[in-house]
């Protein structure tokens, strides 16, 4: 379970030809968007760096050159925080990146079964890309769904109550092609390079897709409902806000 | 006996809980229009009374904390949310987003106008897609009804609100990190003081809130600090989400008041799976010192939970039954702080490092007779002496666990921990074997 972690390869460096030409133009525009929502232009840098990873699918020394040019800044000062944060791939990803969560809640459950079992599938250690190009592997920190344990996410969609089963399926399906359905999310995955643009900041207008909720969030609830347990009601204010609950 | 109070949970069983119009339809953005009626001294007085106390971990009286931004400061404020929820077994936030963004958008304008804001950014952990699309949606909708941006609801308040995707660092959780991460920087914590009150975002008067503190707020304002207080502990008053995961029956969210009982959240939650025994458990995350069968009765409030030696934290109850290995548990802990460990600080960045490779032999049944005594001087040089509470909560998991279970370290000298509590056992789908070995 402990695999070797795989030394980086080197960085492709022909990369880079996107931010030339019309292209530049286009991701000038979008970067002038981003560096306008806040108060001081370096906020932005890491929006822009998702910018720049939506357009390669990780972050080039092209990429980080071209934060540094709508900052100002020098590209070892967009290096330095390229290289602190994980989000950021230094090479580039799959079409989908299939993170299962290995921390000790989601480990016990299944996670360290999941994650074995992936990597004998797709034969890849962690953090390495299928041969087809399709999909990289990697296990995840604690992704803030445990009550949905094990968690395995794709392009940061959260597909909850995974088994090794299940996880081998859905990553066969992403090979193929087929249409792959998140548990809490939009009603088919997005890629990897558009997952990176919403980061950005720049809508999908997916937000209204999906459910509400997952059966463990409304755990609580029901048992409340069941049982009859409500908030206490306001002793002398107006009407409360949850009336038609009374019934 | 404590029962359930769905407050920001009661309407999630609604399909379109995250819209505008439904949220409204449960009387939403009225306590908005009613704080704008209001001078903002009276609503931090408010929210003072009502004893409402941080929802990120730490506790910290939220009116106090606005409170502290000095008055003569000639600088803008900020209002920066803290929705980096990354800490080992919280889960709270993120379905709160996912169902109820608009709890989250109208606090926010509350909390703004209170302390005299006109920029508030909430900063959202990046591996979270969807939740980022809703909250993202709701900032929008609002804006469109004149609810955020220019003369909300021709008070004259103006506010801008940015919705700031994180890109993978449990660090930014800590709040100077996080502003050092909003700012454009690598999230390193700083120094303090001054605390952010003081300099915070771009050196100026900043509050730091959590989502759920933020999101508590309208409530208040509705109906009342008496009405918050009537919940909870004295000292810890109102509700808040307790997040059962693991080997529980029914794992979820369950919004109860503060001083409710693990005994009576399992009672509800249909118990330990498959009639198990609970052999040990974390309050509020792993940065919290474990608990074990002993404190089933234990209040879950910050003094009682902190009388019986551990933190109330996030209210993140990760329930591990008797197939579980202890040791396992804590070298996965132990690797995470050192791989999320920022590095600015010496003990907390070697001391991780070297936990781990401690405990990776004691999992794999190959420590040594002095590693146990290793461990517990590892964590000595640890404790209280990083900027921030990474390296305190990387010692919770440690000594806690060689205190209730120093056994089970000792037996790493010689048996694989896999030996000892079969791994295939733990698992969600291993329930139904649970015959054979009784």
């Amino acid at each position: 379970m402990s695999a070797p972690e795989t030394p980086p390869t080197p960085r492709d460096e022909t990369a880079g030809d996107v931010f030339s030409g019309e292209n530049r133009a286009r991701l000038e525009l979008d970067a002038k968007d981003v560096i306008a929502r806040y108060p001081k232009p370096r906020s932005a840098l890491l929006p822009l760096l998702h910018l720049v990873q939506s357009e390669e699918g990780f972050v080039s020394t092209a990429g980080i050159a071209f934060c540094a040019e709508q900052l100002g800044i020098t590209t070892a000062e967009v290096t330095a925080v390229a290289t602190f944060y994980t989000m950021y791939k230094r090479r580039p990803v799959g079409d989908y990146h299939v993170g299962v969560c290995t921390n000790p809640l989601c480990a016990v459950m299944g996670g360290d079964e999941i994650f074995a079992g992936l990597k004998e599938h797709l034969d890849v250690g962690n953090d390495e890309t299928t041969a087809d190009g399709k999909i990289t592997l990697e296990h995840l920190e604690c992704n803030a769904a445990c009550d949905f344990a094990p968690v395995v996410m794709v392009n940061w969609e959260f597909f909850d109550d995974q088994t090794p089963e299940s996880a081998k399926k859905l990553v066969d399906d992403l090979r193929l092609g087929k249409d792959v359905k998140p548990t809490r999310g939009p009603n088919s995955l997005c890629t990897w390079k558009q997952a990176s643009r919403v980061l950005a900041g720049f809508d999908d207008g997916r937000a209204a897709e999906g459910p509400q909720a997952g059966a463990p969030s409304l755990a609580g609830l029901e048992v409340a409902r069941e049982r009859g347990w409500r908030a206490p009601e306001p002793a002398a204010a107006p009407a409360p806000a949850d009336e038609e609950d009374a019934e | 006996m404590t029962t359930l109070t769905p407050i920001l949970s009661r309407n999630w069983d609604r399909p379109d809980s995250f819209t505008l119009a439904a949220y409204r339809e449960t009387g939403g953005y009225e306590a908005l229009r009613a704080a704008l009626g209001m001078t903002p001294d009276a609503i931090v007085d408010l929210v003072k009374a009502s004893g409402l106390r941080g929802r990120g971990g730490a506790g910290f009286p939220t009116g106090m904390k606005w409170g502290f931004l000095p008055k003569d400061n000639p600088n803008p404020r900020y209002l920066v949310v803290n929705a980096d929820e990354s800490e080992p077994g919280t889960c709270k936030d993120m379905p709160l987003l996912l169902a109820n963004p608009h709890a989250l958008v109208e606090g926010i304008a509350i909390a703004s106008y209170a302390i005299n804001s006109r920029n508030a950014f909430v900063y959202v952990r990046g591996e979270v897609l969807h939740v980022i699309r809703r909250l993202r949606n709701a900032v929008a909708e609002a804006y469109e009804a004149g609810l955020l941006g220019k003369d909300i609801l021709g008070s004259g308040f103006d506010l801008d609100v940015v919705v700031h995707s994180g890109a993978g660092a449990y660090i930014c959780g800590e709040e100077t990190a996080l502003l050092d991460s909003l700012e454009g920087y690598r999230g390193q914590p700083r120094l303090k003081p001054p605390f952010p009150a003081v300099a915070g975002l771009y050196a100026s008067p900043t509050v730091v809130n959590n989502v759920e503190s933020i999101a508590s707020v309208p409530g208040i304002v509705a109906n009342g600090a008496d009405w918050f207080t009537s919940m909870g502990t004295e000292k810890s008053a109102g509700f808040g989400f307790f997040s059962l995961s693991g080997h529980v029956t029914r794992p979820g969210q369950y919004e109860a008041p503060l001083g409710v009982t693990l005994r009576e959240l399992l009672e509800m939650a249909g118990g330990v799976r498959d009639g198990r025994r609970l052999k040990f458990w974390t309050p509020g995350g792993s940065s919290t010192p474990i608990f074990t069968e002993e404190h089933l009765d234990i209040p879950l409030d910050f003094e009682s939970v902190g009388a019986a030696g551990s933190m109330l934290g996030t209210r993140a109850l990760q329930i591990f039954d008797e197939t579980t290995s202890v040791v396992r548990a804590v070298r996965g802990w132990i690797e995470f702080y050192a791989h999320e460990s920022c590095g600015k600080c010496t003990p907390c960045r070697e001391g991780n490092f070297w936990m781990a490779q401690v405990l990776r032999r004691i999992e794999a049944g190959k420590g040594t007779e002095e590693d146990v005594a290793k461990l517990l001087d590892i964590c000595d040089n640890l404790l209280g002496r990083s900027f921030c509470a990474l390296g305190d909560g990387a010692t919770s998991p440690v000594t806690s666990a060689i205190k209730y279970f120093r056994e089970e370290f000792i037996a790493g000298t010689h048996t694989p921990a896999w030996e000892l509590f079969p791994y295939q056992r733990t698992t969600r789908w291993a329930s139904e074997s649970v015959e054979e070995d009784a």
